[in-house]
């Protein structure tokens, strides 16, 4: 198994270097329109937030996957995890603020994190939605977590799992070799659970992302071949497909760089410039919430280490007037999110 | 491909053929759009074809863009190849099946 970023000491661990490589690219000579300006252009800079209503939190970077294209640069070797002090800290953030609406769970594998289990039951007494990121093979990882889908059922938790195809090779060349079978094995005892089934309402949603340097096609058709595929070949059923677009940080972004496509990708990004997504953009309603409680505009920001440009900046000092008056970080790395249809963690923007 | 005459750059180009004759370029450039879109094939059909029609034709610049675009669609490498196998199987086809032309000749003027 590959090591992380991190465990390798490579400069690109260091958020601080991926933001020089982003901003002023690695060769010099290779010049791409600052976001910022791009925003200004298209009359949306400074980006403020709407109304927050999903609240997300990542609750620790221990993986047992460590996939090619992770943006927490996440796996085996990561230790960071979330205590049970800061998970209670987030408990008080959201039994004072009604308006959080959701609560989606993210990591490394959330399930790692010791008190996974406990941490959903309490959001849950708050009569709280709550979306878990669930990367499958988990489920077959150890005989403790075959029961997740019965946990996930007893919550009702709508469960979001990546399957970046529905081919072997393409899986496993970004996930790791075993992946897929793994995959959809723990895609059958999600179904056999009930989840993915019309009549059940237990939602299991897939996410798509691309295996390479490119954009994702069309959403739209995309689940309906994924849904052909997998009823097909192995009777699986599932609600909706998320298309993501790779941001081009971490993990991806060494993938970029080592395979000469940075300048490529970026230029991509920066022509599929979308107004209508950059409008649309998941920081609108979305706070990410660190494995240590610092708070981020959202996920990739969180992995940047860019923190919220307001004074609440730790799940501590939440407060919802504060994360609403405050204007969003933008870098370069935001034309992931508005490029074609745009990208969020619930797929595509328009 | 630079000093050459073709050069990968001038791809991105295309679209400034309109710039020489607005009237046809524009009307060429929206029954493309139109060809590739999601009908009675679906698009994604439509760029597997499209990239073995590029080897056909022997386009650089076509298999430059429907290699990444079938890729992109989910086609996988080994059905990428087979659709360019069909182009060399009907384009080789082409030139042998003209061989009745020649046996035809021949026995025309062989004693």
């Amino acid at each position: 198994m590959i090591k992380s970023l991190n465990a390798q000491h490579s400069l690109l661990a260091d958020s601080h270097n991926q933001i020089e490589i982003l901003a002023h690219s690695k060769t010099g000579d290779f010049l791409l329109i600052p976001f910022q300006q791009k925003l200004e252009e298209t009359g949306l800079y400074p980006l403020t937030p709407f109304q927050i209503e999903i609240f997300q939190v990542n609750i620790g970077k221990m993986c047992n996957q460590v996939c090619k294209h992770c943006h927490v640069d996440a796996g085996p070797d990561r230790k960071e995890i979330m205590t049970k002090e800061t998970m209670q800290q987030c408990l008080i953030a959201l039994e004072n603020n009604p308006e959080l609406k959701t609560v989606d769970l993210t990591g490394g594998a959330p399930e790692l994190n010791p008190n996974f289990r406990w941490f959903v039951e309490e959001i849950k007494k708050l009569n709280r939605h709550v979306i878990v990121r669930c990367n499958l093979t988990i489920i077959l990882a150890n005989k403790k977590y075959h029961t997740l889908p019965q946990f996930y059922k007893q919550h009702n938790i709508e469960v979001v799992s990546s399957l970046p195809f529905y081919t072997q090779q393409r899986t496993d060349r970004q996930r790791g070799d075993g992946v897929f079978e793994d995959s959809i094995k723990a895609l059958q005892m999600l179904n056999q659970a009930g989840y993915g089934r019309k009549e059940t309402g237990l939602i299991l949603n897939l996410v798509y992302n691309p295996a390479g340097a490119f954009l994702p096609p069309s959403q739209q058709s995309l689940e309906k071949e994924y849904k052909q595929a997998l009823m097909d070949k192995f009777q699986i059923e599932f609600n909706n497909l998320f298309a993501i677009t790779n941001l081009p940080i971490s993990r991806f972004l060494d993938y970029l760089l080592q395979s000469n496509n940075y300048e490529m990708y970026m230029e991509k990004l920066a022509e599929a410039y979308n107004p209508v997504a950059a409008n649309n953009v998941m920081c609108r309603n979305t706070i990410s919430v660190g494995w240590d409680g610092y708070l981020y505009d959202c996920d990739f920001n969180q992995m940047l280490d860019l923190k919220l440009a307001c004074l609440a900046k730790h799940i501590s000092q939440f407060s919802t007037e504060k994360l609403n008056s405050r204007n969003i970080v933008v870098g370069q790395h935001c034309y992931g999110c508005t490029a074609g249809a745009g990208s969020s963690c619930g797929g595509a923007v328009i | 491909m630079n000093n050459s005459y073709y050069n990968s750059d001038d791809l991105k180009k295309f679209g400034n053929i309109s710039g020489f004759q607005k009237n046809l370029g524009e009307k060429f450039f929206s029954y493309y759009g139109e060809v590739f879109k999601d009908s009675e094939l679906t698009a994604r059909e439509k760029s597997l074809i499209a990239l073995a029609v590029a080897h056909a034709v022997q386009c650089p610049y076509c298999i430059d863009a429907y290699s990444s675009d079938a890729f992109e669609k989910g086609w996988s490498e080994a059905q990428m190849m087979e659709a360019v196998h069909v182009a060399c199987a009907i384009r080789g086809g082409a030139s042998l099946v003209h061989g009745v032309q020649m046996m035809n000749k021949v026995k025309e003027i062989a004693m």
